[in-house]
């Protein structure tokens, strides 16, 4: 059995680190809130996009647009959205592990977050961009982002965008997922926006619009926009996934420290008892030998 | 007087959501103004100002570029910027047009970076422009 002093310190450096961990959780905790409202402030913007874009798709012609064109699929781009930090928990371990079942031979990667882009590197496979986004991206930082990726589409360089990304579900169930953005396609336009607003067709008023100077103008502008928007709502995902992420794996690292805690105290005490015991026995012996 | 449903929203927040008078805005084809039962349009806004006239009185907003779509009761302004006149910090404004037309000026720019920096300097003028007519 180890002795009292030694099992004395791991209690001190086990509630130590409990402390860490307990810390960390916290901050997780408001960060998660804040990066939560973040993702739900975007969805008055993501319901009027979606109206505008579904009363725009009766008035145009499918392939109108280069952003509509559905081309063989030769080269895919994939936008790899992972955390800067690690400890939480398997968040970045299952975005990766999708991400390493795609064909290399053909999948160009764009990284946004430090975990992905050294898994890439890692790895050997194709990064073409490595960007970086601070804690609360803002919808013109991600833009860099999305507008790279956009360029590579329209020079024809990929036939397809698709972003892979940790999925907010709830505060416990983060799933990778893996989205294709670009072809912008019918379904996608009426579908469900990354935040799980729902936005049917029902939802267009029915009017007939005019549109300034022409639809085809319009809709120029506001398929990039689209895209933009969208990115911009799955990275704001990711953060809320990525904090929700970190505040339950350092919830369950601060109570496996408490649980450690309780059983080395268990075990201090037990050591302690024994070394009290031993101590009476031998002055018992001593008295008796006086006597 | 009839009165119509204002939202202005950002991807980041709905900056303003309340019933107005008349709206005024920038199009694509020249500035707007829009009063209740207007057809429905749908255009591209620049960067520049909303005028928004309200029953208790007129807001000023600076916008960046984006979207206006307008139906006889609701007129919806989706816009990347929007600022409402009093929270507009003068001299950061100043500061920021002054950094982009340095920039513009001095360094060789790609045309994507040069896209970047004109946007911005547009926002930023627009946010001068509506600070400053009001204090004259």
């Amino acid at each position: 059995m180890a002795n009292t002093r030694d099992i004395r310190r791991r209690i001190k450096s086990v509630k130590n680190t409990a402390q860490i961990t307990k810390a960390m959780q916290m901050v997780a905790a408001s960060k998660m809130r804040k990066a939560q409202q973040a993702a739900l402030a975007g969805h008055p913007y993501s319901q009027i996009l979606n109206r505008v874009l579904v009363s725009l798709r009766d008035m145009v012609s499918a392939d109108s647009h280069p952003l509509l064109e559905v081309r063989p699929v030769k080269k895919t781009l994939v936008l790899l959205v992972t955390s800067d930090k690690g400890l939480c928990g398997a968040l970045n371990t299952n975005v990766l592990r999708e991400a390493a079942q795609l064909d290399q031979g053909n999948t160009l990667f764009v990284a946004s977050g430090k975990k992905g882009a050294s898994f890439l590197a890692r790895t050997g496979r194709k990064m073409i961009a490595d960007f970086a986004l601070p804690d609360n991206p803002t919808f013109l930082q991600t833009k860099a982002i999305s507008r790279f990726c956009l360029e590579k589409f329209l020079s024809g360089e990929v036939d397809r965008v698709n972003v892979l990304y940790p999925k907010f579900v709830n505060t416990l169930v983060q799933k990778p997922q893996l989205v294709t953005l670009l072809p912008i396609t019918d379904e996608k336009a009426e579908g469900v926006s990354p935040t799980g607003a729902e936005i049917a067709g029902s939802e267009a008023t029915g009017a007939q619009f005019l549109f300034e100077p022409d639809a085809d103008e319009v809709l120029n502008s506001v398929l990039p926009y689209y895209f933009h928007f969208e990115v911009f709502q799955m990275i704001l995902d990711a953060r809320a996934s990525e904090q929700s992420a970190r505040m339950v794996a350092m919830k369950s690292a601060t109570d496996n420290a408490k649980g450690l805690v309780k059983d080395l105290t268990l075990e201090y005490n037990k050591a302690r008892q024994a070394s009290i015991t031993t101590e009476l026995l031998e002055i018992t012996t001593a008295q008796m030998a006086l006597a | 007087m009839n009165s119509l449903q204002l939202e202005i929203v950002t991807p980041e927040a709905r900056v303003f959501n309340g019933s107005a008078l008349m709206v005024v805005a920038p199009g694509s084809e020249g500035g707007l103004g829009i009063l209740p039962d207007h057809m429905p349009l749908m255009t591209e806004i620049h960067p520049g100002e909303v005028l928004v006239t309200t029953a208790e009185g007129d807001l000023s907003f600076a916008v960046g570029g984006g979207f206006l779509e307008i139906l006889p009761d609701r007129v919806s302004i989706l816009t990347d910027m929007a600022v409402v006149e009093g929270e507009i910090d003068e001299k950061a404004a100043e500061e920021a047009v002054a950094r982009a037309e340095k920039e513009l000026r001095e360094t060789a720019l790609s045309g994507e970076e040069h896209a970047t920096v004109q946007a911005s300097l547009l926002r930023s003028l627009a946010k001068l422009h509506v600070k400053r007519r009001i204090h004259r």
